[in-house]
């Protein structure tokens, strides 16, 4: 196993187009690292540059402290799952695990043994003589994973690989890929555009948008504390509440036409008058009793249930606002809700950069 | 449409697409030029000396009688050909379509003669009109018709347009076939929905989404009139009687071969390529539009 | 169609019907002349139903070389013989040719490759008939005449394979080249183990349309051939028809018809799904 860094790469397709502008990242030996974004944002590129299938424009990538930018895939020693899994049609399971290490050179009984042992480990002992055709998506996904366990590479990478799966199977193959992962320790790159996925999987999520990494940072860092609006609005769901304010004092922030929030002035740092722009967590408000002054107020105009919540939808300083509230509560009404946040739930943006304010 | 994924080699695809490069430009590029060269030159009998004449050989062809009649015998052939061949296999592919139970014996039983080479097809048919032995010769006698292709230029061309047509209709048949398969049942449903009987159905619906396969097929076929039916010609009629039959394939290769007129016959090969050359490009073209949709 | 109308799906089983006895008529006066004595071939009417004479005709024809003059000196075997080879070479040699540039063009970025496609693309404009005079002579040139090569090679480039493999490769999807590469196949190994077997179906379609295209070769082995060695079936039927001074032996010359008929439909029928797919593929 061995660590994977970048060390400023990009991405220029022929004719202009920067896909990938400046990637520095290390991903450590052992680590599972995923490489989260809406389509578009690069990570698929980055992650192709990794594998050797796309050329490095600029930048140096190392894999086990090797420059790799000149070596074919096959000499990378990494295995990939593609989305669609990429099984040989005409072969049969067993001969698409093989296919890599006999191009190897590996000797027979040494292939015998690495398949048998990496489809017990998938449960996929009994299909090894069948084609891919005749198993079902959930089945194809294992072997592809044991085409790449059994090349017992210095790292895995995925990409996307669980976007072809019905809802169900893709929550039960998240499940046996991190546990398949808690087992084997093998450094992995993982690529999706699922945050749910990224927060499950990751030890490590980088969050990237229009070819640049947003964040680097545990999955309860990111989610906790974001690093740009970006960040912010892309994880979580339903998103984050962005409304526009006005620092009025040390740690208030005034929402015109809601009132006003407080927020953590240990955290962040704004001169007071600054224009800024307030982030909340639906899940992060609670419903004040109705004789409770808080100070913030919305104005709800619909309600969605969900079952074991329910999303109220309304307006703050003339954004949309949303709400999760417990289904139990009884029913709000179209009243005015007077709303508790705690200041430690309060994130504050620049409103021109849309970095979070931090102090330090 | 390209890959994104390929394999970096110089030399490699190089070496893969030479040995099919190499028979383009020495069998094809290269006579085409010859043909194109020859084309504007007046050669002596002996071929010993020539000279450049610009384009005297195709305005004496222009000139030539028998060269106007063969373009316009050529025509005639062509479009009876396509003609018939499309009328007659849309029919059987529409009616094949209609069945759903034993369709496939049927299509089977109609496909085959796809495989017959045009000479065969031309033996085939000069026995059937055999003027003294001919089966569909002796019936015709028998209803007062003297059939005798060897004599009658009209008879032959006949002859030859049946021949050309028979061949052609399984070819037709698995296009139309596939034309008629692949327009949604929903379509023909809607229009029986909306009060259309079966003939109205087919004029209003099935038809005008057939044609880009019936176009398809017309330049095939006229394509297919135009060059492939030499071997037709050759083993039945050999052009005759007094060039009745003598279309403009035929008579290259009588100029070029027999005649030994090489500017002559050059300049109909360049004819010729012409006239392929806008067919395929008008094919082309039509099939980009339909793409676009 | 929509309703059920028994009178109108009757109607379509006649009208079928009656063009399949259209179309399969003349085969079967061909095939009752070729069962009969050349005696009762001689004046009309002929009869339709098959004679004594199947056996006696076929293996004269296949094996005694004396059935006239000019055709004379070859059996019929040796032409089926040759008919056999040429199909096959320039079959096979198609395929061959037009799948490595196929794999050559999707596969790779190279100098000229749009020109390569479109001079490929030229081919499909230059059919021989139109160039019979020069390319005889550049055959000619190169000493070809009288050769199998001669006979095949200059028909084994072709457009319409090379776009059949190329449309299908883009179909397959970029990952497995991908996958492959991963797995250490590199381009050669790739086409050989992957690419080949994905393909068979293409292949199965075009070797009928080739093998048929090859066996019915006829105006090129005319001028190829002189000699009688080379002779092949399609051609010899011509030979044995026009005939001069006296009548075709037509039991014979129709025993012959149905010989040279026989190899290229029955690949036709007994490949008949993956021939009638290429076919509409090849044509897109």
């Amino acid at each position: 196993m061995a660590s994977v860094v970048l060390d400023n790469v990009k991405k220029v397709y022929p004719g202009g187009v920067e896909a990938v502008k400046g990637i520095s990242l290390n991903v450590p030996n052992g680590s599972f690292t995923v490489l989260l974004g809406p389509s578009g944002c690069g990570k698929s590129t980055l992650l192709r540059m990794i594998a050797g299938l796309e050329t490095i424009t600029s930048g140096t990538c190392r894999i086990a402290d090797r420059v790799v930018n000149e070596v074919e895939p096959a000499e990378r020693d990494i295995a990939m799952v593609f989305q669609n899994y990429a099984l040989y049609p005409h072969m049969s399971v067993y001969d698409n695990m093989a296919y890599g290490l006999r191009n190897r050179g590996t000797p027979k009984p040494e292939i015998e043994r690495r398949v048998r042992e990496a489809a017990k480990m998938l449960a996929i002992e009994d299909f090894l003589e069948r084609r891919p055709r005749a198993l079902s998506g959930g089945q194809r996904q294992r072997v592809a994973m044991g085409r790449a366990i059994v090349r017992e590479p210095q790292a895995f990478l995925f990409d996307e690989p669980l976007s072809n799966l019905d809802a169900k199977l893709r929550v039960q193959m998240r499940i046996e890929i991190r546990r398949l992962h808690n087992r084997l320790k093998a450094t992995s790159i993982f690529v999706t555009h699922d945050q749910v996925e990224a927060m499950t999987l990751a030890d490590v999520v980088v969050v990237m948008n229009q070819g640049r990494i947003e964040q680097v940072g545990k999955p309860t860092e990111v989610y906790n504390r974001p690093a740009t609006r970006f960040v912010a609005t892309f994880i979580g769901s339903p998103a984050m509440n962005l409304a526009p304010g006005r620092v009025i004092g040390r740690g208030k922030v005034e929402i015109p036409g809601s009132g006003t929030l407080d927020f953590d002035p240990d955290t962040f740092e704004v001169a007071e008058g600054t224009a800024v722009e307030v982030g909340i967590r639906p899940e992060d408000m609670t419903v004040a009793t109705p004789d409770e002054n808080t100070g913030f107020v919305i104005k709800p105009e619909f309600v969605e249930e969900l079952g074991p919540n329910r999303l109220v939808h309304g307006t703050a300083g003339g954004e949309p606002l949303v709400l999760s509230v417990a289904s139990s509560m009884p029913d709000l009404g179209t009243r005015a809700l007077g709303l508790r946040v705690p200041a430690n739930r309060v994130h504050v943006f620049d409103t021109t950069t849309g970095r979070a304010l931090r102090r330090g | 449409m390209e890959k994104r994924a390929v394999f970096r080699s110089s030399w490699l695809p190089l070496a893969l697409v030479t040995p099919q490069l190499i028979i383009t430009f020495v069998f094809f590029v290269w006579p085409a030029s010859q043909a194109l060269y020859q084309s504007v030159l007046l050669e002596d009998p002996f071929g010993l000396k020539s000279q450049f004449v610009w384009f005297d050989n195709f305005t004496a062809l222009f000139r030539n009688r028998d060269y106007l009649e063969s373009f316009n015998r050529t025509a005639v052939f062509s479009l009876l050909v396509a003609g018939f061949a499309m009328g007659l296999a849309l029919l059987l592919a529409v009616m094949a379509d209609r069945i759903i139970k034993g369709a496939t014996g049927y299509k089977t039983m109609l496909v085959w003669p796809y495989a017959v080479a045009p000479a065969v097809a031309g033996a085939l048919w000069v026995f059937m009109f055999n003027p003294r032995i001919g089966i569909v010769a002796y019936v015709m006698h028998s209803i007062g018709y003297d059939w005798n292709h060897q004599i009658r230029g009209q008879d032959a061309f006949a002859l030859i347009t049946i021949a050309a047509v028979w061949k052609q209709i399984s070819y037709n048949f698995v296009f139309f076939l596939a034309g008629l398969q692949a327009i949604p049942r929903s379509l023909i449903e809607a229009a029986a929905i909306d009060g259309a009987g079966p003939a109205k159905r087919f004029w209003t619906i099935v038809f005008p989404l057939l044609s880009p396969t019936t176009f398809f097929l017309l330049v095939v076929n006229i394509v297919y009139a135009f060059f492939d039916t030499f071997g037709i010609v050759h083993a039945t009629t050999s052009g005759g009687p007094a060039k009745a039959t003598e279309i403009l394939v035929y008579k290259v290769f009588n100029d070029g071969f027999i005649g030994l007129d090489l500017g002559a016959s050059a300049a109909q090969s360049v004819i010729l390529m012409f006239i392929v050359i806008v067919l395929t490009v008008v094919q082309f073209r039509y099939i980009e539009r339909k793409v676009s949709y | 169609m929509v309703e059920r109308r028994p009178l109108a799906t009757f109607l379509a089983h006649l009208v079928l019907i009656l063009g399949i006895v259209v179309v399969a008529f003349p085969i079967w006066v061909t095939f009752v002349a070729s069962t009969h004595h050349a005696k009762d071939i001689m004046t009309a009417p002929i009869p339709l139903w098959p004679g004594t004479q199947l056996i006696e005709n076929y293996r004269t024809l296949l094996f005694d070389g004396l059935i006239n003059p000019i055709a004379g000196g070859v059996p019929l075997w040796r032409m089926m013989t040759n008919s056999f080879i040429m199909a096959m070479i320039i079959a096979l040699g198609k395929i061959f040719v037009s799948f490595i540039a196929a794999f050559a063009i999707v596969y790779f970025r190279f100098p000229f490759r749009m020109a390569v496609f479109w001079i490929i693309f030229m081919t499909l404009m230059l059919p021989v008939e139109v160039r019979i005079v020069p390319t005889f002579k550049v055959v000619a040139d190169l000493g070809l005449l009288n050769s199998y090569a001669g006979l095949t090679i200059p028909l084994i480039a072709s457009a319409t394979a090379t776009f059949l493999f190329r449309q299908f490769f883009l179909t397959v999807p970029d990952e497995l080249a991908e996958a492959a590469r991963i797995d250490g196949a590199g381009p050669v190994k790739f086409m050989k183990d992957i690419l080949l077997p994905l393909s068979r179906t293409n292949l199965a379609a075009l070797f009928v349309i080739m093998f048929t295209f090859g066996w019915n070769q006829y105006l090129w082995p005319l001028l190829m051939t002189t000699d009688r060695q080379y002779l092949t079936v399609v051609m010899g039927i011509q030979r044995m028809i026009n005939v001069a001074d006296t009548d075709p032996q037509w039991p014979l010359v129709m025993a012959a018809v149905i010989l040279a008929m026989l190899p290229p439909v029955a690949v036709v029928l007994l490949m008949q799904r993956w021939f009638i797919k290429g076919l509409v593929e090849t044509e897109k």
